[in-house]
């Protein structure tokens, strides 16, 4: 349970890349991702992603797990999607070709089943780069490529913090429930719902508790080592930009620029191939 | 108390940090298969009074988007500006309830229960579907279930997790005022 952002350190070109870089493409990219429903750039966006996995050198049995996880979420919020709103195709893109009915008002049009595709694409053509980024980026860089792209320096730190601690804070939590349920805490199936969280808060006060100290403890070493002095601060995992690096950024610019002109052609963010 | 600004910046890494292992990995399993009861609002409730507006918004916003980051697919940035929104609002009454003083009696339990009621609607059954809608073009009246569901189960757990977390630091903390010099 160390390792719980699966950084996997591979020697590769995507790998090479600094973390404000790869921090700077996946916000760029899942912007592009997420601003437009034009089935044609989420088909380009999706291979691409494909590609940049292979270059990787991530493999897939590195992320089975967690790619499992996704298939499951996406294939549920599809369902729901199609049960709460089986027409939503049809209010989208204002036409209605009927395939075949299920009964009642579960009708399968072409354009409901054009609008899960699409979904379903946006999610292949995001999950690959998030995957990466967390796969190929050192938690410790991210801290750093934080501060880089413009968020202050004492709130980036925070965010380093957090990725220090949790490890800590997950032990202390598996050793106070431990001894809670060495104690006769019950947290199982058996208890009723209301018990059951009661039981939860005998293991998080003491938790939260000792955090609280934990607090007092890190930010007075931090105060008495002059921290929030300066104006700026640097960092011993930041990296200088290279070519390949802006050449990635402006390839992943030219992408969202591309999402925005096709939903200023198509009038919208839906591409419609019905009209 | 005076807030050393060190102290809030400390407090939100570690709230961020308590808030991921809170949503990660601690589960409850509740009578719903395949749903679990997220206590991580119940500690965002109680970080938020203890140390303001802006870690309030800060550990939401960063615990939520770590949790999304580590399941490795697609971060939903509705969600995770809801959790923010939730931290921000109830960071608002940390000047109404002195829990830093250990002060957490009937009124303070009624102020903040209150006010988590409606900041979860606010967010959960406003801000996330609305977002949603905004952002990923989904079905009106799929997000707005969604977002009541998980709100109601949100206001629930904050109703017992919070609630007793704050009782419990304030018992834990001294009362201002309870020493008294001697003649």
């Amino acid at each position: 349970m160390r390792n719980i952002f699966n950084y996997i350190d591979r020697p590769s070109p995507v790998h090479r890349l600094t973390g404000a870089t790869k921090f700077i493409c996946l916000l760029l990219w899942s912007f592009a991702a997420m601003s437009t429903y034009d089935t044609r750039l989420l088909v380009l966006l999706t291979v691409l992603s494909f590609v940049l996995f292979y270059i990787s050198k991530i493999r897939l049995r590195d992320v089975s797990f967690l790619l499992s996880f996704m298939a499951v979420f996406m294939i549920l919020n599809n369902i729901l999607i199609f049960l709460f709103s089986p027409q939503h195709g049809v209010t989208l893109y204002g036409t209605c070709h009927e395939l075949f009915s299920l009964g009642g008002r579960y009708v399968v049009t072409k354009e409901q089943l054009f609008y899960h595709l699409n979904l379903v694409l946006k999610y292949f053509a995001t999950i690959p780069i998030v995957l990466l980024f967390v796969c190929t980026t050192n938690p410790s860089e991210f801290a750093a490529s934080l501060n880089r792209v413009g968020v202050r320096y004492t709130i980036a730190y925070s965010v380093a913090l957090a990725l220090r601690y949790i490890p800590d804070i997950q032990k202390s939590y598996h050793e106070i429930s431990q001894a809670q349920q060495a104690r006769g805490i019950e947290m199982s199936k058996k208890q009723n719902l209301v018990k059951r969280l009661k039981s939860a808060s005998t293991i998080l006060i003491p938790l939260i508790l000792s955090s609280m100290d934990r607090i007092d403890v890190i930010s007075n070493a931090m105060e008495l080592r002059g921290f929030g002095k300066g104006k700026k601060r640097t960092w011993y995992m930041a990296r200088p930009f290279k070519a390949a690096d802006i050449a990635a950024m402006a390839v992943c610019a030219l992408l969202l620029g591309a999402s925005i002109t096709l939903n200023v052609i198509n009038g919208g963010r839906f591409w419609n191939p019905f009209v | 108390m005076k807030r050393s600004p060190v102290r809030t910046i400390v407090a939100i890494g570690i709230g961020a940090a308590l808030f991921f292992v809170l949503g990660r990995f601690v589960a409850i399993p509740s009578p719903v298969p395949n749903t679990n009861i997220c206590l991580q609002y119940g500690l965002l409730g109680f970080m938020a009074v203890l140390f303001g507006p802006i870690a309030g918004l800060l550990i939401g916003l960063i615990g939520h988007f770590l949790i999304d980051l580590s399941w490795g697919g697609g971060i939903w940035w509705s969600w995770v500006i809801a959790s923010g929104i939730f931290g921000l609002l109830m960071g608002c009454i940390s000047r109404k309830i002195a829990l830093a003083d250990g002060v957490f009696g009937k009124k303070g339990i009624a102020t903040f229960n209150i006010t988590q009621i409606i900041a979860h609607l606010i967010c959960w059954v406003g801000v996330a579907p609305a977002l949603d809608i905004a952002m990923y073009a989904e079905p009106a009246n799929k997000v707005f279930v969604q977002g009541l569901v998980g709100g109601i189960a949100n206001i629930i757990t904050t109703a017992i997790v919070g609630t007793l977390l704050c009782l419990a630091y304030a018992a834990a903390k001294p009362k201002k005022g309870s020493l008294k010099e001697e003649n």
